[in-house]
């Protein structure tokens, strides 16, 4: 399980405009390309440089495949990463201010303190 | 030597510039006590006459990321580009560019690492709404040169609360050994109680309305020893997921000193989060 690489993906998803689109559109489709191509490379490193051995796990994979926040929750993913990555997949389809916002805490209910740990 | 003109203690709204720009429809209800609130505030400041801020925030995983991650970094650059594409897209700021001032910046990275801080640096920081926020609500012409200092309050293991106590203490000791003739603030944004991608985000007020009452009493009377006592790094999980950004209100606690109270003290209850903001004078209240 890697707690980092869940946070790699949103990271680097959430500051590119296209992979905004592309996660929107076609999650599975992404998070393929995205841990084939983009998993192992070392930011700001070329990619001669790259490292060699980080995947997902199945959960992972799937949750971020089928845009399950409460699962990325429950997994330790950093849920700012989460929240600002989802807001901007989804915030544009609300009907009225923090429609969206609102029932993702919402979905969050179950969750009682301690929070999963997101410490990597 | 160089004299501190007023510690200034603040949330960052990044919700601040949409809300007081929008007009007719767009503008929210809160909008307007919201803008009053801040331009009284933003007299405190412009009373001061600074020539220089000092402006502490926290990155939001925009810069400074998981594979090289410090715990407090000064920048020393001539000038830095500021706000991030996923600001503009959620909040909607502008981007900016605020000068440097690199001789501070200097001065406070090698007085800090003499004085046990192990501060890491950087020459090419693009700064986010952390010290940009504190810019639009107190100093909106953005025609002061800056040190950004950031520390991690997002990415554990933190460090405790009482450094982050003890960083702002040699920071006051640090700017006043200056050697200059210039006026300084030292501005520093964080938060009360507050949560992000959790159960308890965007309510009707801030998640802990209980902490933030107490932690607005520990900040305005300076009370650093019943808040170190109640605020541990386990304990701020409790009012809020993203709490442990109180560590900054924490550090300018140290910048204002132990016991001393804020000459200027006022909050807004917002859906959310409360909205608190704290000044001081260490050479008293400016007379103009």
């Amino acid at each position: 399980m890697s707690k980092y690489l869940l946070n790699k993906f949103l990271f680097t998803v959430d500051r590119d405009p296209e992979l905004v689109e592309r996660y929107r559109s076609e999650p599975r489709e992404l998070v393929a390309w995205w841990e084939a191509e983009r998993a192992n490379a070392v930011l700001n490193c070329h990619t001669g440089e790259a490292s060699t051995w980080l995947r997902f796990d199945d959960v992972e994979r799937e949750a971020l495949a089928t845009h399950d926040h409460v699962k990325l929750f429950e997994l330790g993913a950093h849920p700012f990463l989460t929240l600002t990555l989802f807001i901007a997949l989804f915030e544009r389809d609300n009907t009225e201010p923090l429609e969206y916002q609102k029932s993702y805490g919402a979905r969050l209910a179950h969750f009682s303190m301690p929070y999963p740990d997101i410490a990597t | 030597m160089a004299s501190i003109v007023a510690v200034i203690a603040s949330t960052h709204h990044p919700f601040y510039y949409r809300a007081s720009t929008a007009t007719g429809e767009d503008r929210p209800p809160f909008a307007d006590e919201w803008t009053r609130k801040i331009l009284a505030f933003r007299e405190t400041l412009t009373r001061a006459r600074p020539d220089v801020l000092v402006m502490v925030g926290s990155d939001h995983f925009h810069q400074l990321w998981l594979d090289n991650m410090p715990q407090f970094l000064v920048g020393k650059a001539p000038c830095y580009d500021a706000n991030w594409y996923n600001e503009e897209r959620e909040f909607g700021l502008p981007r900016m560019l605020l000068k440097g001032q690199e001789d501070l910046s200097g001065h406070i990275l090698r007085a800090g690492l003499d004085a046990g801080f192990d501060l890491a640096f950087s020459n090419e920081l693009r700064i986010d709404h952390s010290i940009t926020c504190p810019i639009i609500t107190l100093r909106p012409e953005a025609d002061l040169p800056i040190v950004p200092i950031y520390t991690n309050i997002f990415a554990p293991p933190l460090p405790q609360p009482k450094r982050f106590v003890q960083l702002g203490q040699s920071i006051r000791e640090i700017v006043e050994s200056w050697p200059s003739h210039l006026r300084v603030a030292v501005i520093g944004t964080g938060h009360l109680s507050l949560e992000l991608g959790g159960p308890r985000q965007f309510g009707p007020h801030g998640p802990d309305p209980e902490f933030d009452q107490r932690a607005v009493g520990w900040i305005a009377n300076g009370d650093l020893d019943e808040c170190l006592r109640e605020v541990t790094l386990d304990s701020l999980h409790s009012p809020g997921n993203a709490t442990h950004g109180f560590m900054d209100f924490m550090l300018m606690m140290g910048v204002a000193g132990a016991g001393v109270k804020a000459d200027y003290v006022d909050t807004l209850d917002l859906f959310h989060t409360m909205e608190a903001y704290f000044t001081w004078y260490p050479n008293g209240a400016p007379t103009v």
